[in-house]
């Protein structure tokens, strides 16, 4: 459902008049009265992400006028389930029913400022910001009603929006004690927030509301949203990086497609709006046809891109350094290997789309970026307008999993909407521009150079990660925006924005005494940003393998390797949880288990996959059997969104290792569709199992981006296993197993 | 512009559209209904399948010149008049069986025709059936969960 704030509700429900479904969810389905007041502990650690800055209770919810609750969060959902987890914290200390408390997500000058949503740091920072204002507010309440019932704050009990006394049975109701108004007090430690052990949602798996809607139809995604008199735009793109137009005839349009309002064309862009979106659709087709474009040659030979990334980058940076590794391998030989893993996609099922509307004073703008902030001060450095009259709505999108096309169509919209003000236009992106444009998650190569002592133990590792930007996301630089550069001023990006994430994971989490990582950057020829745990799936792809590697060398069974390297207990347990599921695998002719383990960005959630294939080596045929997952983030706040979570990241990542690879020739993109960009179908999918480690004394970690990057590993594990055949450059095609 | 009746959910409707348009956009655009998705335009990816007489088709290449009297169904349309839901729609929310849920109609659509034909599928039956069905999300294993449990509704 849509939500937009009180300012805008009014005026935005008058132009969505269609949007008008919404049912109650699992009313009380879990857990009662709690007349029993909930025992409360002091939180004393810091305050996370944006609460150090946005530290009043009323930044981050709201009592409403009929006693429900308003959490405000900067975060948008994604499919992730962030809002029903966001929905369960704040209910858990509030003592509410989950259908009195409602989320509101991103939305400029309403939610706070939370950047993007990425890296897996809702649950860490959004969720427990919400967590420790709804214990404030809490406090607050009760020493509001304290007073109000002139009753010893100790006789109160509080639930479900009521405040009664035990002294003197008078009671009261939140909105009766606020009237309107928002409590203003400052969020300090410590907070008192409610004990784990007393919870009725938190850790529970609580199913999601909308998807009751989604198989209804009624989950209103950013495609699905209209407005009255709205308009439908088609951009012609470019048909390639760095093209230019030479000539475009549309004398004849308007006879050849019906019921076109407006060509728009600024250097390289060129739009149309028309009444209907298919008309849309036609009138792209007819300027595609007779426009006229050099296209030059912009991309390497594709066969060569590895060689072409040495070529071109930087010096390497070091990133870490422990003890000496160059002593070390002085003294020894040293076992080395190089990794590689291509360009690949997003891939979001729904291509790009936003809607825009200038009523000549404020821009509007509905969008499923993952950055409704950072997205408008890149609009505000494009259009040259002042930020303050840049409103963006976040609104639900398809799973991008990463910066896909969100910002971009975005921007679109704005140009679009400046130059035909009073009408909300929407923009939608065809698959072939998503696939042609969108930014892709950077191509890496991994050098590792290991020695090992006698008794087959680590002595030194070293690292070098050869990658691209791993975040081009908007900014204050315009040229973040695609349609940036391909205006008549073109605004080419001034940065190369977040090269760091490459080298995420790129050194093992595993105890060496001498360990080197090194970071080799590069200005590659695709457009990249970020994708789903960034360099760490290569990274962990790497480290992972060699590590089996290492094991035979060592003469060790592989998982008992990686245990003599650890020390955390929390690794071990998951590994060794792992190790349990799948004692039992027998194991036939042709079929290998592979394993590989990786603690997120090395501080945060901890996952061990183990997978079981069978290979067919005369034709290269892989199948996966089955994967396992064990998984510990920590607090888990909605146990079946880690396990949604986990078994997604696992598939996805097993469509990377076998399936994926964004290719291309000296001029363009080739991998357009679904057809030059394959991906897992059903007849490739194994079953999965997770496993959950709650750990409800430890900090709440996001766990979406977890699973992923042991399972390319484990998976290229397991196939050495069953054939003997170890895989270096991904993705694990047929013709490698087969070659 | 050409005139059509065509037969959704159990209703006529009459549009008047450019004899090429695909049922999608007409689906979407002019008859507002938000089930059927726009993926890939290209017959790829399933999430703009409809019911036609029953079998799951993808509309976003169909003409809606070519639709003539066929009984369409929707997403909008699985669920009886008293609302309640199809086997399909209430065994996917009991698996909560999705994660962004944009590939959900596609889904929802091949298994209800499946089903329509094979009322006691095997796990295999079910792959072979979602085959054309995308989805990104990686909520595969329960979707074919949720297609077993939608048998035994």
């Amino acid at each position: 459902m849509i939500e937009p704030s009180l300012q805008s509700r009014r005026k935005f429900l008058q132009n969505v008049g269609y949007i008008s479904v919404s049912f109650s969810l699992f009313g009380g389905c879990i857990g009662k009265a709690d007349p029993a007041m909930a025992s409360r502990v002091d939180y004393l650690g810091n305050l996370p992400g944006v609460m150090k800055q946005a530290n009043k209770v009323n930044s981050w919810l709201e009592v409403l006028g009929d006693g429900r609750v308003r959490v405000l969060s900067g975060k948008v959902e994604l499919g992730q389930g962030i809002r029903v987890a966001i929905q369960m914290v704040a209910a858990e200390e509030l003592d509410m029913d989950l259908e009195k408390v409602e989320v509101h997500l991103a939305e400029t000058g309403v939610t706070p400022n939370e950047g993007y949503t990425s890296g897996s740091a809702s649950i860490k920072n959004s969720a427990m910001s919400v967590r420790y204002a709804a214990a404030t507010a809490r406090g607050e309440l009760l020493r509001l009603a304290s007073t109000k019932l002139n009753v010893p704050m100790e006789s109160l009990t509080l639930f479900n929006g009521v405040i009664r006394s035990t002294a003197n049975k008078k009671s009261v109701t939140f909105q009766e004690l606020l009237k309107g108004a928002q409590i203003e007090t400052e969020v300090t430690t410590p907070v008192r927030i409610k004990s784990k052990d007393d919870h009725r949602y938190v850790g529970k798996a609580i199913p999601r509301e909308d998807i009751k809607k989604m198989v209804l139809g009624n989950q209103i995604y950013i495609q699905d949203l209209r407005f009255p008199g709205m308009v439908h735009a088609r951009v012609l793109r470019p048909p390639s990086y760095r093209s230019e137009l030479v000539s475009l005839d549309d004398s004849q349009l308007k006879n050849a497609v019906p019921g076109i309002i407006k060509k728009v064309v600024n250097g390289n862009f060129i739009a149309v709006i028309a009444e209907r979106e298919y008309q849309a659709v036609k009138a792209e087709r007819y300027l595609k046809m007779h426009s006229k474009w050099i296209i030059p040659e912009v991309f390497p030979e594709m066969e060569k891109l590895y060689d072409h990334i040495r070529e071109i980058a930087d010096e390497p940076e070091n990133i870490r350094n422990d003890g000496d590794v160059k002593v070390t391998f002085e003294k020894r030989k040293t076992l080395k290997a190089t990794y590689t893993k291509p360009y690949i996609k997003h891939g979001s099922m729904g291509p790009g789309c936003a809607i825009a509307m200038y009523d000549r004073e404020v821009l509007h703008i509905w969008s499923n970026s993952q950055g409704i902030y950072p997205l408008r001060e890149a609009l505000a450095a494009m259009l040259k307008m002042d930020k303050g009259k840049i409103h963006i709505v976040s609104v639900p999108g398809a799973g991008c999993f990463g910066h896909s096309t969100a910002d971009d169509a975005a921007a679109d919209a704005s140009l679009l909407a400046l130059d035909y003000p009073g009408k909300h236009i929407r923009v939608q992106w065809s698959r072939t521009d998503e696939y042609s444009w969108e930014p892709y998650g950077s191509a890496i190569i991994a050098d590792i150079e290991v020695s090992l002592t006698e008794s087959g133990k680590i002595e030194a590792w070293k690292s070098d990660i050869w990658t691209d930007s791993h975040s081009t996301r908007p900014n204050s630089d315009p040229g973040t925006l695609l349609v940036a550069r391909h205006l008549e001023n073109p605004m080419d990006m001034q940065s190369r924005g977040y090269r760091g994430g490459g080298h995420r994971n790129g050194d093992p989490y595993y105890d060496i005494p001498n360990l080197q990582l090194n970071a080799h950057y590069y200005d590659g020829p695709l457009r990249v940003s970020s994708l789903r745990s960034l360099g760490a799936f290569a990274n962990i792809f790497a480290i992972e393998s060699f590590m089996d590697e290492l094991a035979d060398k060592a003469g060790k069974n592989p998982l008992d390797f990686r245990l003599e390297h650890l020390e955390d207990k929390r690794a071990i347990d998951v590994i060794q949880k792992v190790k349990d599921m799948t004692v039992s695998q027998m194991i036939a002719a042709g079929e290998g288990l592979g394993y590989a383990f990786s603690r997120y960005k090395n501080t945060d959630a901890y996952a061990s996959i183990a997978v079981k294939v069978v290979v067919d080596r005369s034709k290269g045929l892989v199948s996966i059997i089955k994967m396992w997952a064990a998984i510990d983030v920590g607090e888990v706040i909605n146990l079946d969104g880690i396990k949604n979570q986990t078994e997604g990241g696992m598939i996805q990542a097993a469509s990377w290792t076998l399936k994926e690879q964004v290719k291309f020739d000296n001029v363009k993109i080739t991998s357009t569709d679904w057809s030059t960009y394959p991906v897992i179908r059903f007849s490739d999918v194994p079953e999965v199992e997770v496993s959950v480690i709650d750990r409800p004394d430890q900090p709440a970690l996001g766990g979406g981006e977890a699973a992923g990057p042991p399972t390319g590993a484990a998976i290229a594990n397991a196939i050495y296993r069953a054939c003997g055949r170890r895989i270096y450059n991904l993705p694990i095609t047929p013709k490698k197993i087969f070659s | 512009m050409p005139k059509y009746i065509l037969n959704i959910n159990k209703t006529q409707r009459e549009v008047e559209v450019e004899s090429d348009t695909p049922l999608l956009y007409i689906l979407r655009d002019n008859l507002e209904l938000n089930g059927p998705k726009f993926g890939c335009g290209i017959a790829q990816c399933g999430t703009c399948m409809v019911l036609i007489d029953g079998d799951a088709v993808v509309s976003c290449t169909l003409p809606v010149s070519s639709v003539g009297i066929s009984e369409i169904t929707t997403l909008e349309g699985l669920a009886d008049k008293e609302g309640k839901l199809h086997a399909v729609q209430e065994a996917f929310v009991k698996e909560q069986a999705a994660q962004c849920g944009y590939c959900l109609n596609g889904m929802i659509m091949s298994a209800v025709s499946m089903l329509n034909k094979n009322p006691n599928p095997e796990v295999v039956d079910i792959k072979k059936a979602l085959q054309l069905n995308l989805c990104r999300c990686g909520a595969h294993t329960r979707m074919i969960k949720a297609v077993e449990t939608a048998k035994n509704l």
